[in-house]
Formats: C-alpha cells, sequence, structure tokens
C-alpha cells in the first residue's frame, strides 16, 4: 500500500520563480483597479498575450483562476455556487467555478481581490464553451467584449482564407477595441519585440520538452509539465522574464540530464524509471498530487502529453515571428492542439508514442471538455492500432471534485501498469 | 388528401431508421448522390444546386437500440453523437454519399473527424460558419467556405455548379421557407388546428423529401388541416426553446401539448428556418447567401450574440409575435451551448416578466410523466396567476 502524499513538498527552484511569477501577476492584478491600469480577462488557448502587452493592458485569465482554485481546493464550493445561481450540473466545471468565483466576491486564488476587467477579449480557438462562457461573464460587467472567432483545423491545415480571417479580425476588431479602451495607439514594433522574446522562450521550451526522449526522462511532461507551460500559456509569454526563466529551467535540466536523474516529484528524486506514458487530456486539479502520485509509486513517467500543447504546439517548428507579427499570432492561434482535427491529434500521438519511446498511451477524459474528450476513446484505438502500445482510459475531472473517485482511478491505473509490467516481461519458453 | 393520411406518410417517413426514402430517390435515376448534414445548419441550396439530395441526420430517437455507439464515447455526453455512431457503423447510413458537420459545438465539431476515420471512402466536410457578423470579415471567410463545398460537390457531381444553378435552388429553398413560415403562422393562430407533435413531422419529413416535394407536402397539409375542424381547448401557449440538436422523443412533444401547452414557437429543425427572409435571386448567389446568414438568421445558442443588449431579444420577439404567454426551455443532457445558455435568455426573460419552467432530455427518454406533470403545473399557474 502506497503511503500517502507528504506535506513537505519539494520543489525545484523553476518552480519556485514559476510560482512567484504567477503570484506577482495576481498581485498586478489585484491593484490593477486602484492604480488605474486597463484590465483584459482572455482564455488560454489561442491568447494575444503579445498584443494586449502592447496596449499595456494586465491579463487575467479565468481557466487559471479556476484551476488555481482547483489545486487550493476551493472550486468545489464555487462550483455549487454557481449550481444553486441556476448553472446546470451538467456544464463545463471552469466556467461554473469562474462564475461561481465571480458570485462569491471574487476573491483570487491567492486571496487577492481580482479586478472589474475593462475588456474581454475572447479569443475562441478550440472550444465553444469559452463563448458562452464569456457572454456569461459579461452580464456581471460593463465592459466591452471583443471576439476573435478562430476556425478549426478539420483538414488538418491552416488555409489562406482562415489566416487571412483571423489577421483580418485582429486588425480591424481586435486592435482598434484594445486601442478604445486602453488610449494607447498601436505600436507594431512594440509587438515585433515581444514576439522575438516569445521565440525565445519557445526555443527553450520546445528544448525542455524533448528532453523526455533521453532514458530516464529528466522530466514529467504531464504532471511536471504543467508548471513548464504555466508562464508561457499566459500572462508571461511575449516577456523577458518568461524567456529567462526557460533559460533557467533548461539549465536545471541540464543538469539532470547531464547527471542521469529522472524528474523531481512532490517528494523528492522521482526513482527508478519503469514505464513511459504519453497522456492524452488535461490533468485532474482537485487531486493533482494524488494523482501523480498514483504515477510516480509505480515507477511510471509521463514523456509526452497533449496538455503541454494546449496553448501552443510548438514542436513541430511554428515559432511567433516578429518578420511577420500579425500573421503569425493568427497561426499560433489556429494551431493550438484542441484546434486541431482528431486525424491530426491521432498522428500526433502516435508519433510521440514513438518518438519518445513511450509503452503506452494513457487518456484521462474529463467530464468538462468536449472539445478533449470526445472521440478520445476512438483515438486510444487507432493509437493502439498504429503503434501497437496498449492505452489505458479513466475519466475524472478538472476543478470538480465529485468526478475525481480515487479509488476506481487508481484500481485502473494498477491494472493498466500490471498490463504493462506483463507485456515487458520476457516470455517464458 | 387528409391530414391523418399526411401524418400517417411523415410518421412512417419519421420511423424508419434505414432511410428508404432516401434510397428510392437514388435508385430512381443512375448516379444520384445524397449528402448527410447535421444540425443545425448547412446551405442545403448548394447540395441542391448540385443535383444532389440533401439528408438531415438528427440522431437515432428513442427507437434505435445504441450498441456499438457507446464503446464511443464517455460517460458525460449528450446521446446523438452516440446513436449518429450507431446509425453509421450499423450500415445505415450507406445511402449517404457524404457528411457535413456544421459548426455547432465540440462534440458535433469532433465527430466530424471520427467520421473521417470511420468512413474513410465517404465526403466528409466540417462547415465552419463565422461568428464574426461583417460582410469584410467574417462575410468575406464564409462566401470561402461556400465556395469550397460548391467546389466539392461539383467535382463529385462531376459538372460544374453554375451561378444559375445556385440561383434556383435558392429559389426552390426560398418557397420551402414560405410555406412553412406559413404552417408556423397558422399554427400560432390556431394551434388547436396544427398541432405540433405533427408540425414536427411534417418537417422531419423535410430531412429526407425532396424540397419540392415537401413544400407541397406542407401545402396540401395546410389546405386539409383548413377543411377539418378540431376542438379548441384551454390551453396556454408556450414557445418551446433549446431543442435545436439533439431532438426530444415525440412522446415528450405529444406529452408538453397534452399537459395543457399549445406550442406557438420552437426552435426545433431550424436548418428549415434559420434564414428568416427569402434570399434575393439577383447577384452573387453565394453573396447572398452569406449576407442572409450574417443579418438574417435566427439566435440561437450556437452563435455569438455581439451585443449584451440583445441577448434574449429573439426569444422575447418570438414569445412576443406569437402571443406566447411562457416558454418552456427544454435542452439535452449535456449540451453546453443550450444549457449555458440558458441562465442569461432565462434572465431576460425575467426582466419583462415572462414566466417560464425548464428540464432535459435525452433522445430516447422513456419517462415522460415527470415532464408532463412540469408542463402541466407551468401550463396552470399561467392559466390561474398570469391573466
Amino acid at each position: 500500500m502506497s503511503k500517502a502524499p507528504s506535506t513537505e513538498v519539494i520543489k525545484e527552484p523553476s518552480m519556485l520563480k514559476q510560482k512567484a511569477m504567477i503570484d506577482e501577476n495576481f498581485k498586478l492584478l489585484s491593484t490593477a483597479n486602484e492604480e488605474g491600469r486597463k484590465v483584459s480577462s482572455t482564455f488560454v488557448p489561442g491568447n494575444l498575450n503579445e498584443l494586449l502587452m502592447c496596449f499595456d493592458l494586465a491579463r487575467n485569465f479565468p481557466e487559471i483562476n479556476a484551476l488555481q482554485n482547483g489545486l487550493r481546493k476551493q472550486s468545489g464550493r464555487f462550483i455549487m455556487e454557481a449550481e444553486r445561481n441556476g448553472q446546470s450540473e451538467d456544464v463545463c466545471t471552469y466556467v461554473k467555478s469562474d462564475l461561481g468565483m465571480m458570485m462569491q466576491g471574487n476573491v483570487g486564488p491567492t486571496g487577492d481581490p481580482l479586478p472589474d476587467p475593462d475588456v474581454l477579449v475572447l479569443s475562441y480557438t478550440g472550444c465553444f464553451t469559452f463563448m458562452k462562457w464569456f457572454e456569461l461573464v459579461r452580464e456581471h460587467y460593463d465592459c466591452e467584449t471583443v471576439m476573435l472567432h478562430v476556425p478549426y483545423q478539420a483538414d488538418g491545415k491552416i488555409t489562406d482564407n482562415m489566416r487571412d480571417y483571423v489577421v483580418k479580425q485582429i486588425k480591424e476588431e481586435v486592435i482598434p477595441t484594445l486601442e478604445r479602451v486602453s488610449g494607447v495607439k498601436f505600436d507594431i514594433d512594440r509587438l515585433r519585440e515581444y514576439l522575438r522574446q516569445s521565440a525565445k522562450a519557445e526555443d527553450d521550451l520546445v528544448w525542455i520538452l524533448q528532453s523526455a526522449k533521453n532514458k530516464p526522462s529528466p522530466i514529467d511532461a504531464f504532471f511536471g509539465g504543467v508548471y513548464y507551460i504555466g508562464p508561457i500559456f499566459t500572462a508571461f509569454r511575449g516577456t523577458e522574464a518568461a524567456a529567462e526563466y526557460y533559460r533557467t529551467l533548461r539549465g536545471e535540466i541540464q543538469e539532470r540530464l547531464t547527471n542521469g536523474q529522472g524528474p523531481v516529484t512532490p517528494e523528492g528524486d522521482f526513482g527508478e524509471e519503469k514505464f513511459r506514458l504519453v497522456v492524452e487530456g488535461t490533468p485532474n486539479y482537485t487531486n493533482f498530487r494524488e494523482f501523480w502520485k498514483m504515477f510516480y509509486d509505480e515507477g511510471a513517467v509521463v514523456v509526452a502529453s497533449s496538455y503541454t500543447k494546449v496553448g501552443g504546439v510548438y514542436d513541430f517548428g511554428f515559432r511567433h515571428d516578429p518578420d511577420h507579427p500579425l500573421e503569425s499570432l493568427a497561426d499560433y492561434c489556429l494551431g493550438c492542439y484542441t484546434n486541431l482535427s482528431l486525424p491530426a491529434r491521432i498522428k500526433m500521438l502516435a508519433g510521440y508514442v514513438e518518438d519518445y519511446q513511450a509503452d503506452g498511451l494513457l487518456i484521462n477524459s474529463v467530464k468538462s471538455c468536449n472539445s478533449f474528450s470526445a472521440g478520445q476513446l476512438l483515438m486510444l484505438r487507432e493509437i493502439e492500432k498504429r503503434t501497437g502500445k496498449p492505452g489505458a482510459f479513466i475519466e475524472t475531472d478538472l476543478v470538480d471534485p465529485r468526478y475525481f473517485s480515487a479509488a476506481n482511478v487508481k484500481n485502473r491505473m494498477e491494472s493498466y501498469f500490471q498490463m504493462l509490467q506483463q507485456k515487458s516481461a520476457p516470455r517464458a519458453a | 388528401m387528409t391530414v391523418q393520411d399526411i401524418v400517417n406518410r411523415c410518421q412512417a417517413l419519421f420511423d424508419d431508421l434505414d432511410f428508404q426514402a432516401v434510397q428510392d430517390w437514388k435508385a430512381a435515376a443512375a448516379g444520384r448522390k445524397a449528402i448527410g448534414y447535421m444540425p443545425i445548419y448547412v446551405p442545403r441550396e448548394i447540395i441542391h444546386a448540385a443535383g444532389m439530395l440533401p439528408v438531415g441526420i438528427f440522431g437515432g430517437g428513442d427507437q434505435l437500440e445504441v450498441i456499438h455507439g457507446d464503446a464511443y464515447y464517455q460517460s458525460y455526453i449528450c446521446r446523438i453523437p452516440r446513436s449518429t455512431i450507431e446509425l453509421g457503423i450499423s450500415g445505415r447510413l450507406d445511402c449517404l454519399d457524404g457528411m457535413l458537420f456544421p459548426s455547432i459545438c465540440d462534440v458535433i465539431r469532433n465527430l466530424s473527424g471520427m467520421w473521417q476515420l470511420l468512413f474513410e471512402d465517404k465526403y466528409v466536410r466540417y462547415f465552419d460558419v463565422p461568428q464574426n457578423y461583417r460582410d469584410d470579415v467574417g462575410g468575406s471567410f464564409y462566401i470561402h467556405e461556400l465556395q469550397q463545398l460548391r467546389d466539392d460537390l461539383a467535382e463529385m457531381a462531376g459538372r460544374e455548379i453554375s451561378d444559375e444553378d445556385l440561383r434556383q435552388s435558392i429559389a426552390v429553398y426560398n418557397d420551402n421557407r414560405r410555406v412553412i413560415a406559413d404552417l408556423y403562422a397558422l399554427r400560432a393562430k390556431q394551434p388547436w388546428q396544427v398541432p405540433t407533435s405533427e408540425v414536427y413531422l411534417l418537417l422531419r419529413a423535410g430531412m429526407v423529401l425532396p424540397v419540392e416535394e415537401h413544400s407541397q407536402l406542407i401545402r396540401d397539409y395546410v389546405a386539409a388541416a383548413d377543411a377539418e375542424q378540431r376542438p379548441r381547448r384551454d390551453n396556454c401557449r408556450v414557445v418551446v426553446n433549446g431543442v435545436f440538436c439533439e431532438q426530444p422523443p415525440l412522446g415528450l412533444i405529444k406529452s408538453i401539448e397534452m399537459a395543457g401547452c399549445y406550442v406557438v414557437d420552437d426552435d426545433f429543425l431550424l436548418v428549415t428556418r434559420w434564414l428568416l427572409d427569402d434570399v434575393p435571386l439577383e447577384g452573387d448567389p453565394l453573396e447572398n447567401l452569406s449576407a442572409a446568414f450574417l443579418h438574417r438568421s435566427a439566435a440561437t445558442s450556437a452563435k455569438f450574440e455581439p451585443d449584451k443588449q440583445d441577448k434574449g431579444r429573439f426569444l422575447i420577439d418570438q414569445v412576443r409575435d406569437n402571443g406566447a404567454e411562457g416558454v418552456i426551455f427544454a435542452a439535452p443532457s449535456f449540451c453546453d451551448p443550450a444549457l449555458l445558455d440558458r441562465p442569461m435568455l432565462q434572465d431576460a426573460l425575467s426582466a419583462v416578466d415572462i414566466p417560464f419552467t425548464a428540464f432535459k432530455y435525452a433522445e430516447n427518454t422513456g419517462q415522460l410523466q415527470a415532464i408532463r406533470e412540469q408542463a402541466g403545473t407551468f401550463a396552470d399557474s399561467i392559466k390561474l396567476w398570469s391573466a
């Protein structure tokens, strides 16, 4: 029987730095209204962070608030508050966690109050629910809303028509709205500079994620990956701070690689790497450590995950490009993971299983997110067929603790690991 | 033909999960092709102009046993994708040469990819529509999408789809929209003469019949309904909202009526009434289809409402224009668009003192007693307290 997670959490310097950056952003948000700083709210996938920085806007990310509240065991009560106020038990719990937090005074996960937004930037990438989410948030505020509709890559490619449509919206809808709200005139050279910083961080992020191709992997690309993507998926992409964070992180991982070490877990060094997995889907945030422990207790490391691509897919060459600023913002939005077709997602994950020498694929299907979850069982079959590696399927939720059944998840995981063990054992003569 | 004759025919078409009517249409001439589409809206004019039969696929209803479909989906999801997969896997959709998956929600969106994988020999297209309603922005994007569909279908048809072909098809669908508008107007005026369970079956017939035949069928129904006098009941008048994708079982519609509600407007099968006016025949046909979509189409949960003040306006107008006394929100379980929209629509109704009630269903909901009681209580409350 495994031990309960210890209370003292081991963190790497980069994790502490990342936490400090995120806390600093919450602080900045909490004082924004009184300091006269204009505030934008926007979503992670397809966010226009560099562009928002051009207008000196503080950036609030409702999904980040929801997941941080999940990690801090606060989301459950917010979800129930939203349900008491008319939201269906069936709908996305990210939305309800956000709405419930607003209904209970809009105090953010760090205990600092969150400001009223001056503009809602609805970059609608890879998820229809975003659209309703911001319509619901808009009900509570008297502020402008600007929509950026990002077409779906149904045929696995970005067409000129898609790119032109997104660029046109940025030029003719988003930028004029942000100029009006902020009072700051758009400066494309400022945008180019931010994009240059983004590309540097993206280079390092790709190196970091691909370090998992080594045996043993020096990182966990799902649970650890959640920390790694924090800055670049949110308010920091395009900043010098993010570029520095990824330089630091790369240095740490290089050191672990040189020393032949595995990832750092909340309970210290990983130990022997027994299983290498690719994970499709989102984490569960309400029981994040408990879930992670089910992996590292069994020596299972995640070597690649789709979740670390939800705020941008960089490992096939895309970088934000200062020479084509608006076009590269468009390509970024169009290329986020959940905006890819199912065949494209399957190809990517099957490629990960091969390239990262994984033993199998685990899918965490979450109740809240059909953008991820609808079709995952077919993905599982296809990837098993293409790679010959076994898959497993579990069901939880992002931030609703009512949908995380630890015993069931653990039971399935243990069965899966036993199967992997049997498959890897030498056959009797 | 009597009303009953027409209703019987529509019921038979509704019950036929093997799409025999589509098979018959294809068999009547060599080389005919049929293109399926899912809710909410596709420009059927383009399919028609290619000489093909547009076929509405609205799930398996409450008579289809879902065996394979469940194996493709997780626990928490609506039912329409399961039963649609079942229809496909079981060969019932073999008569279709292609499928269109309109931009409505993440489930239908991902189903397009599943279809690409499961039915590799079929034409599969995710049909994206703009959420930006400016002609020079969203319109420009949409016209390209329309042109792409036109090119794809022309290739399948082995012939060009000319502007004139498109204009003729637009005219045919304008006629269909007009007869359906007349049917809806008649129902709003004399709902006892035109029960919604019959209107619904008539619209469902339009999902598998050629449009010209469907328009005539509705004309025949209206004439037959005029010729029969049915008892007028002391029912309340309601608008039903939220039923735009996964369909409720027919028994649920009948239950609402039996509970004392005349449905005077709804969002069933919106593809038939998505465009609110005639599409002009002069000028560029794709530009005309685009402008109709951008500026004169129904409001629904799958569309972004750019102006906060207009949220719920379309529904309120439906209530007022049709003399309704309340709204029944009926949404499929796990339908994010409908269920997330509902509180905003309810707030809009409350602000103008329009009463409402709400429940969920699945296409195979079998226990209707609770819904009948809820609808009956709602009708009673309107009759007793709203005067």
